[in-house]
């Protein structure tokens, strides 16, 4: 389980999130959805610990990321795996090399062919064995997130993370690729936290639902209640679309 | 941000590419591909840029100097001297700040704005100790090798330049390379070319590595790498020359 227990963070004079708490259930996938500029990505980060919060804290199973020993924060950063938006896959390594490199780095005591295996299964789980030897720039948007996901897996994590994982991808690829995050959690039991502002994802994924509004927790609820909340602001960002209103 | 916050946070930056770093297994791999990126995949430039710097550092001094009372041999050992105190390790290295340290700043800056190093980071590993100190190693060791090529074919450029038009004869030439020879003026060139390496290696990649925004953002980064690895350059040759000689 992740909790995130009152994360405050501001850039200047601008306060990005007021003051955010909540958990995040083991085997479930949580969604942190909210319009462009709330603070979603800037709380993803803030509980991977690549943002350093002014206050608050962020805790794996009771283990707090940043009042923890060097040692304890790089073993829960161990556990963890994350999907970015943008795949942030090496370019100057291939698609298999990209998969082996938390473990050629983290792994000392695994042998080469346990490595090669343990990559070839987390490539033939996203789909992408044929792609394998490719580079980054020779494979599609979709095919790159795909080999995120492959990398994100590849250590067996804890906890996902995923930050905006339709962004720039057609919406049949998007539901390929939010189905992979939902079959994958339920298959390692993981903690997964994905943010989006995709409401498809809402309502195809999310089991835990919370909306950001202007730097804080506005509503958090499962996908089942979301079209019948009262919060006005949620209601907007729900219903920006007709379609949302035609399936109520 | 004010002049005294840069370099603190240029220093902590330096501090972490040695604090909490990957195991040595990791490095030797690394630090080979750097020197092949950094040194190899410069000789030609510096290799150019020498030759061309000696032959005009002879064709100008042999000009210069007219009068009968001075030996024609006086060339040859002005020749070596600019070469071993400033042309050799100054210049070369200002040529490879443009580019090395672009090309540092560049690379490390994409990374940055790809979120490459935040996948690194989320891993559980030392970004700037995985990206940044094979480079500087790679650097300190490359850059000294490649300003001594560049005296050589710097004092190669003099020799047959000075025998293609005839401003001295090639006996001259060597007979004032060897005439008084400070064996010290070498050490004192690696010396220099050494702190040099150092600057544009660290520099370049501070720069690269708190690149914030987009493409533009990344030219800024490298062309801001390059003109303060230049100034650094600069700076630190005063400092050096006060200093040891």
């Amino acid at each position: 389980m992740i909790e995130i227990v009152n994360i405050k963070k501001a850039f200047g004079d601008r306060e990005v999130l007021k003051g955010i708490s909540g958990r995040f259930e083991n085997g479930n996938n949580s969604l942190i959805i909210g319009a462009s500029g709330t603070g979603k990505s800037v709380l993803l980060k803030c509980i991977v610990g690549l943002i350093q919060p002014d206050e608050g804290d962020v805790l794996f199973d009771g283990r707090s990321l940043f009042k923890s020993s060097v040692n304890e924060v790089k073993k829960i950063r161990r556990e963890m795996g994350m999907l970015f938006q943008g795949s942030a896959l090496f370019d100057s390594l291939s698609v298999f090399e990209n998969v082996r490199f938390p473990l050629d780095m983290l792994m000392a005591e695994m042998s080469d062919g346990e490595k090669n295996d343990q990559v070839m299964h987390s490539l033939e789980r996203v789909g992408l064995t044929p792609a394998a030897h490719k580079m980054p720039a020779e494979i599609s948007g979709g095919m790159r997130k795909r080999v995120g996901i492959a990398r994100a897996i590849v250590m067996n994590p804890k906890y996902l993370f995923c930050d905006e994982p339709n962004s720039g991808l057609d919406p049949m690829t998007s539901i390929k690729i939010d189905e992979l995050i939902s079959d994958i959690t339920d298959e390692f039991n993981m903690t997964t936290i994905v943010v989006t502002h995709d409401m498809n994802s809402v309502m195809g994924i999310g089991e835990y639902v919370m909306f950001l509004h202007e730097g804080l927790k506005e509503w958090d609820g499962d996908s089942n209640s979301i079209l019948h909340s009262k919060s006005q602001a949620l209601r907007e960002f729900v219903f920006a679309s007709k379609i949302m209103e035609k399936l109520l | 941000m004010n002049i005294i916050q840069n370099w603190g946070k240029y220093f902590l930056f330096l501090f972490s590419t040695i604090r909490n770093r990957e195991p040595f297994r990791v490095y030797p791999s690394l630090i080979l591909d750097e020197m092949v990126k950094i040194g190899t995949n410069s000789m030609v430039i510096v290799a150019i840029v020498s030759t061309f710097i000696g032959m005009v550092t002879c064709l100008q001094t042999a000009d210069n100097l007219v009068s009968p009372l001075v030996p024609m041999s006086v060339i040859g050992t002005i020749c070596r001297d600019m070469t071993l105190l400033e042309l050799a390790p100054t210049f070369t290295c200002v040529v490879l700040a443009g580019k090395v340290g672009s090309n540092l700043a560049g690379e490390i800056g994409s990374m940055r704005i790809t979120e490459q190093i935040d996948a690194i980071d989320v891993m559980g590993i030392n970004s700037s100790s995985y990206l940044i100190l094979p480079k500087i190693i790679a650097a300190c060791i490359m850059i000294p090798a490649l300003c001594i090529l560049a005296a050589f074919l710097s004092l190669m450029g003099g020799y047959l330049i000075g025998e293609i038009t005839g401003a001295i004869s090639p006996t001259d030439f060597v007979a004032g390379i060897r005439n008084g020879f400070r064996p010290f003026n070498v050490f004192f060139a690696l010396t220099k070319s050494f702190v040099f390496a150092f600057l544009i290696s660290t520099i370049s990649s501070y720069k690269g590595y708190f690149t914030l925004g987009g493409a533009l953002e990344i030219g800024q980064a490298s062309t801001k790498a390059v003109t303060n690895s230049v100034i650094g350059i600069l700076i630190a040759d005063l400092i050096l020359a006060k200093i040891m000689i």
